[in-house]
């Protein structure tokens, strides 16, 4: 359950002396049945591990393969080096699962294209502090990279250029690189609002916008009024649901601006039909509600960003709610799971909003469950996620960027709600920043030393 | 304007002529970087006094040269005559909050070049950590670097700097910054800094270099002697920022000398003492120096060549400080609206650019004492992982300011040049980061 720390005793014997014991053997034990190493891993996954660090074998246990990970990448944070490049590490015990099941990073790949290498590079890093969700915010107003089987026309028209795009076999490189870390994918296809880019390759797909009589040449928001519009999302939706495993699918819904709506006079005329009068909210609502069908249709989960559920729209019962805006969201989060659903955490933690100092302290210091609601309401909030929109990120500096200011969310959203010491949050983090530096440097090193792609798409596989 | 591509004979030559010949000296303040370029059909002439200007010559040129559909390259039609508003533009490392391996210091010159920078600020050791490796003191660095195997910049080092530097026309301004910031002079340098007191009793904590002590300017004597050989160009810059007054306050042996001197309890005018012997020394030597603001505003006895640098920046005040500098008859520099290393979210180049250095009240005669400026990337939070991306293209808006003439000044058309030549960057292979949303043709392949 939530709330339990992880406990951990230290051995008494410090491994120096002569005839000192040695560590012949990490033994993995996976618990269950079916270890679930060749499925994909789930909101729902045990990612819970035992490890237990003595001579000469030390053993991790865990009930699933993806604790088993998060166990590896512990004890691989437990080995040090002395001041003669002997290795070491401290007998140890050690329990531990996480606090929040949704640990996330989101990255955002239409305001500026992100080469493959550096996604890849990205969840590595993420598996290095046991983030477990990719939210990937892939197609957007400014560029549309992901290459859509059933609509080309989508990336050859939408995207930045046509060497700047997501095959399907880049899609499914990033999702195997991610499984075999433990990482979910959950693309996010925002709409009806970021959609610019969409309607380069779908004609008639976004609102033309009027000035009186005469349409204007621009296009606002995907277009809720005509059939088209949801025959089109049944097909698109129905593609994205077989190419990405993962249960859920982010469909956005986020600042819809209703101008050009209102300056539509087919728009104009369908609400009058609806009786909707004049609140857009309800026409925002209506498509959003279309869709939510699609998609559970093809038996997929929804996220969903806040203004979907603070417009009123009809939810699925397991619709989940991402609390992005900054102004008291703690109070948006009691919202929301008081009405029932089942929230994730953005608003304290977009990590594109730079400033001058140590900023990840305040990402550490958040409380996610500060908020007025019982306990029932309590267990709803099931994580959050470090966002890194892209206005400002590209390959040239996301690394640097993002890390390691996302390992203070890691923590504070896999650690007990106790582990709140700055002082000594800072010094492991800046242990835990050299370490990764090390890492990073030696998956460079093999990807430089790998001869064919092939080679290297196994090389990344298994690090 | 546009020009059709031409189906005559392609240029395959630019003639450089160079009327002073100077390609062995150093480049100095006073070097006239001026250059004039005339492309036309059949013929390409950069042409210059001196060879510093030449080389802004050649960047510009390199800069004209498109490339067509085909993969041909192409040059406008073009006259230019050219010449630099400032004479200092300078850009500031630390290299003692983080050390910078040398082929970052290396690769920084590099695009500094390509901005047309001419100054090299090289702050090199401060209170974290001491790199520079001295001949003199070589316990300096031993003890006072954060590695001394790893974390050094050995005299190879240096003069491969100062050498990379001046063949791109930059200038390497070395700053030991004293008395304050020089807690890593200690460990190597024993009875060097002020030990701090808790009532009778040192508390084992140092402060400031210790100005009452004869050995202090023994020490300082014999490394600026050092240091002053080292590093070619004229000028020195000599720190004297931010002296923390508390430690010289709880010494008895300072307070006695305070009131030997007769200076009651104002420290600043112990820390002009200590700054005006310094500049003796430093002038003794043949160099002249720059320091910043705090010097000037301490009331310290300065030479009419001295260069003040000004930094502080709450509420604009620095406009004023310029004025104050300028009007006392001394030379300045501006850093203050400059520190890139306090990033914020957005376009933040914007308000780099929209600076304007003479935007103060003064005569004709007071604004040209105004040398120019430097962009200021401390170390705090910055290190080899961040440092490229960090400082460029956002030190390219500090460049335009101090190159261009003071009507450049439209941010659309800064910002699709500075766009651009963001993409040229890349394709030159610099890590430079965005502006705003968008692509390049060569878009970083990733880390």
């Amino acid at each position: 359950m939530f709330g339990h720390s992880l406990r951990r005793t230290w051995g008494r014997r410090p491994l120096a002396a002569r005839g000192e014991p040695e560590l012949f053997q990490l033994q993995v034990v996976i618990e269950a049945g079916d270890p679930g190493c060749d499925g994909h891993p789930q909101l729902t996954s045990s990612e819970a591990y035992h490890l237990t660090v003595t001579e000469p074998v030390a053993v991790l246990k865990a009930p699933e393969v993806w604790g088993a990970l998060r166990g590896l990448e512990t004890f691989s944070q437990l080995v040090h080096e002395d001041d003669f490049g002997s290795f070491l590490v401290n007998e140890s015990e050690i329990n531990d699962f996480p606090r929040f099941a949704h640990r996330g990073v989101l990255l955002d790949t239409s305001r500026h294209y992100l080469p493959l290498k550096s996604i890849l590079t990205n969840l590595d890093a993420m598996a290095f502090n046991k983030f477990n969700v990719l939210h990937w915010h892939i197609v957007d107003d400014q560029s549309f990279p992901y290459q859509s089987i059933y609509f080309p026309e989508l990336s050859d028209k939408g995207a930045y250029s046509s060497n700047l795009i997501y095959t399907p076999t880049d899609v499914r490189l990033v999702i195997e690189y991610a499984r075999l870390r433990g990482i979910r994918v959950i693309p996010e296809f925002d709409t009806p609002g970021h959609t610019q880019s969409w309607g380069k390759g779908q004609k008639d797909l976004l609102t033309p916008c009027y000035s009186g009589e005469q349409p204007t040449g621009s296009f606002g928001p995907v277009n809720p009024v005509w059939n088209t519009t949801y025959d089109f999302m049944a097909t698109f939706f129905k593609e994205i649901s077989s190419v990405f495993p993962d249960e859920f699918i982010h469909l956005g819904g986020d600042e819809v601006d209703f101008s050009c709506w209102k300056s539509n006079p087919e728009v104009k005329q369908f609400m009058k039909k609806q009786g909707f009068g004049i609140d857009y909210a309800k026409l925002e609502s209506y498509y959003v509600q279309n869709i939510l069908d699609i998609v559970s249709s093809y038996n997929k989960g929804q996220m969903v960003w806040q203004e979907v559920f603070d417009h009123k729209a009809q939810l699925k019962p397991d619709t989940i709610v991402q609390v992005w805006m900054a102004n008291n969201y703690a109070h948006e989060l009691s919202s929301v799971t008081g009405a029932g659903y089942t929230a994730v955490l953005s608003a304290p933690w977009y990590l594109d909003y730079i400033s001058y100092g140590q900023d990840w302290k305040k990402y550490y210091t958040v409380e996610p469950l500060n908020f007025p609601g019982s306990e029932k309401q309590k267990k709803l909030l099931i994580g959050g996620e470090a966002c890194l929109w892209g206005e400002f990120v590209d390959a040239t500096n996301l690394t640097p960027r993002l890390w390691p200011r996302a390992s203070a969310v890691g923590e504070r959203l896999w650690s007990s709600s106790n582990v709140t010491n700055l002082q000594d949050a800072y010094k492991r983090l800046t242990n835990h920043r050299c370490r990764m530096l090390r890492m990073v440097h030696l998956l460079v090193w093999l990807r430089e030393n790998t001869a064919t792609t092939e080679e290297l798409s196994v090389q990344w596989l298994y690090r | 304007a546009e020009n059709e591509p031409s189906g005559e004979t392609p240029c395959t030559e630019l003639l450089v002529h160079v009327s002073t010949p100077g390609c062995d000296g150093f480049p100095s303040l006073d070097s006239k970087e001026s250059y004039k370029l005339c492309v036309s059909k059949g013929s390409m002439l950069l042409s210059a006094e001196t060879i510093w200007g030449a080389l802004r010559g050649l960047e510009t040129f390199s800069q004209l040269v498109g490339r067509d559909e085909n993969g041909t390259y192409y040059i406008n039609e073009t006259e230019i005559v050219d010449f630099p508003r400032f004479p200092h533009r300078g850009l500031l490392l630390d290299t003692s909050r983080h050390y910078l391996p040398l082929r970052a210091i290396l690769e920084t010159l590099d695009v500094m070049a390509y901005n047309k920078f001419n100054v090299f600020h090289w702050h090199i050791v401060d209170d974290p950590s001491f790199p520079y490796e001295s001949s003199t003191f070589p316990e300096l660095s031993k003890q006072g670097a954060f590695n001394a195997m790893t974390h050094v910049y050995t005299a190879s080092d240096v003069r491969s700097v100062i050498e990379h530097a001046r063949l791109r026309g930059i200038r390497v301004i070395a700053e030991f910054d004293t008395p304050g910031h020089t807690l890593s002079w200690g460990p190597g340098a024993p009875g060097l800094l002020t030990p701090c007191y808790m009532g009778k009793v040192p508390s084992g904590v140092y402060g400031p270099i210790n100005p009452i002590v004869n050995s202090t300017y023994k020490f300082v004597t014999r490394l600026f002697q050092e240091v002053s050989t080292v590093f070619p160009d004229f000028f020195l810059h000599l720190g004297g920022d931010e002296v923390d007054f508390t430690c010289w306050q709880s010494n008895p042996e300072i307070r006695a000398f305070m009131k030997e001197k007769g200076f009651g309890e104002d420290y600043k005018k112990l820390e002009s003492f200590y700054i005006q012997r310094l500049l003796d020394i430093v002038s003794s030597l043949g160099k002249g120096y720059i320091v910043w603001q705090e010097v000037f505003d301490n009331d310290v006895k300065l030479r009419p060549d001295t260069i003040i640098h000004v930094w502080k920046d709450n509420n604009l005040q620095y406009l004023k400080e310029m004025a104050n500098v300028t009007k006392s008859g001394y030379q300045a520099l501006l850093s203050a609206p400059w520190y890139l290393n306090r990033i914020s979210y957005g376009q933040d180049w914007i308000e780099a650019y929209k600076v304007e250095p003479l935007n103060f009240e003064g005569s004709a005669e007071q604004k040209a004492l105004v040398m120019g400026g430097e962009a200021c990337m401390w170390g705090e939070y910055v290190d080899v992982t961040n440092l490229t991306p960090r400082l460029w293209p956002r030190a390219g808006a500090v460049a335009e300011r101090l190159w261009s003439n003071a009507t450049v000044r439209d941010v659309e058309d800064a910002y699709a040049r500075l766009a651009e030549f963001r993409c040229t960057l890349l394709r030159r292979g610099v890590q430079a980061q965005p502006l705003y949303v968008g692509y390049c043709d060569h878009e970083f392949g990733g880390v």
